[in-house]
């Protein structure tokens, strides 16, 4: 075995390091364009998921063009905020800020009947990683008209099932408000829900905390826009 | 002279049966259950330690000469570091739908003990060709053994291949019901047991002796 000394073994690490940062960083960069795309036509994806329109990655940016017709930014009153791309704001970094502070961001859907349907994006703690999806109401802004939730890395066929649509399905028809004006959101119940139950669907049987932390999203998320549910239903 | 000489052959053909690192050296097996629950996760991931192993293989080995001993392990996991950040890059901005199914086992291809195996015990002493060829058969090995695995665990527990659906219906409706178990990971441990077996079987020169 060769001897190598001191000096040589720190040049060559120092150049092998600046070496292999540039190769990765020349490799990001020219890659970044590519995965942005895929990001936005993701988000674009699951928000005609949540108005119950599907897309494929070829034609979500077409899809999208023609059924989301609107968007904007709220702030925790429910007053819109001017000059702001509500597709621009990400809501993991929103949730981080104090509540007064937080971009709300609403996308308005427009359907093949010509009503409309009002998409909320939801974002939680699951229990290995994030949760995350979004909700559509009706514009009575109570009855759920669609949702789509996805996870990062929930344990496959237990609580990754939330993705699924057996589990998503019967949210439709739900509604976030006991009579008229408490907020009670959807609970998620473990042993199964009445199906007359206006505010309840089942949780994912061997998914109990995935479950859990679902109903909490959906509470914690959408209770931020009260101020603003109430105030376009009674206009 | 032809591309792949027969010493080169072996060195490709070894890994799948008498020297596999998988059920032969029993290396591997912590991404070989986590990612194995469905078939295309188990390809694609079968695929990604191929080309890892096979150009951290060819790096190390053109490089064997300079690497001072002292620091060659650190040498050799950021070669493999960075092959596999490029991996993960290419995965993400191409096959975008997969990348986020593997999510976090890309980047855990860098602890795959198969790699660092290989080029210790070969790349850091052979030719880079020699040594390309030694990759690229034990990422087969591996690959093989995850994709068989992947198979039975996708037929059993979802009841289809490649996500169409091939048990049918009217099984369903006789009462047949879905193995919740294969989708734990301890059935992949299971599976790649009994793999280890019947390789045995037909190969008596792999079972130790008393």
């Amino acid at each position: 075995m060769k001897n190598f000394s001191n000096t040589y073994i720190f040049t060559f690490s120092i150049i092998m390091v600046v070496i292999v940062a540039l190769l990765l960083s020349l490799a990001a960069m020219q890659l970044k364009p590519f995965q942005d795309k895929n990001i936005e036509i993701e988000k674009k994806q699951n928000i005609l998921a949540s108005i119950r329109i599907k897309s494929t990655v070829k034609d979500a940016v077409d899809l999208y063009a023609k059924y989301i017709t609107d968007s904007y930014v709220l702030n925790n009153k429910g007053e819109k905020q001017e000059g702001i791309d509500a597709f621009t704001v990400e809501l993991k970094n929103e949730l981080s800020k104090p509540a007064a502070k937080r971009m709300l961001p609403v996308y308005v859907g427009t359907l093949d009947d010509q009503t409309n349907a009002y998409v909320v994006p939801l974002r939680g703690k699951g229990l290995w990683g994030p949760i995350w999806g979004y909700i559509s109401l009706q514009p009575d802004m109570n009855t759920v008209y669609g949702t789509v939730f996805d996870h990062q890395g929930e344990t496959p066929g237990l609580g990754a099932e939330i993705s699924t649509e057996w589990f998503q399905k019967p949210f439709i028809g739900k509604t976030l408000f006991k009579d008229s004006t408490q907020f009670v959101s959807i609970k998620v119940l473990k042993g199964g829900a009445k199906k007359e139950d206006p505010h309840a669907v089942d949780a994912i049987s061997g998914g109990t905390i995935t479950s859990k932390s679902l109903e909490a999203m959906l509470d914690s998320c959408l209770i931020q826009y009260k101020p603003y549910f109430i105030q376009t239903r009674h206009n | 002279m032809s591309i792949i000489s027969s010493k080169n052959f072996k060195l490709l053909a070894n890994p799948l049966n008498l020297e596999n690192p998988v059920t032969v050296q029993i290396l591997g097996i912590c991404s070989a259950l986590a990612v194995t629950t469905k078939l295309k996760p188990a390809i694609v991931m079968g695929l990604s330690v191929i080309v890892v192993t096979a150009f951290s293989n060819l790096v190390i080995s053109a490089m064997r000469n300079s690497i001072p001993p002292r620091i060659r392990i650190i040498v050799q996991l950021v070669v493999v570091a960075s092959m596999v950040i490029l991996v993960d890059q290419l995965l993400r901005a191409f096959v975008y739908d997969v990348s986020k199914q593997l999510s976090v086992y890309v980047g855990l291809i860098i602890t795959n003990c198969i790699i660092m195996g290989r080029l210790e015990a070969f790349a850091m002493n052979n030719k880079p060709w020699p040594s390309f060829f030694d990759g690229i058969g034990n990422g087969i090995g591996y690959a093989v053994i995850l994709i068989v695995v992947g198979l039975i665990r996708e037929i059993f527990g979802a009841g289809a291949i490649l996500g169409y659906q091939v048990v049918p219906q009217s099984f369903y409706d006789a009462g047949y019901i879905n193995n919740g178990m294969m989708i734990m990971p301890t059935m992949a441990l299971v599976l790649v047991g009994v793999i280890i077996w019947i390789q045995r079987s037909f190969n008596k020169e792999l079972i130790e002796k008393e």
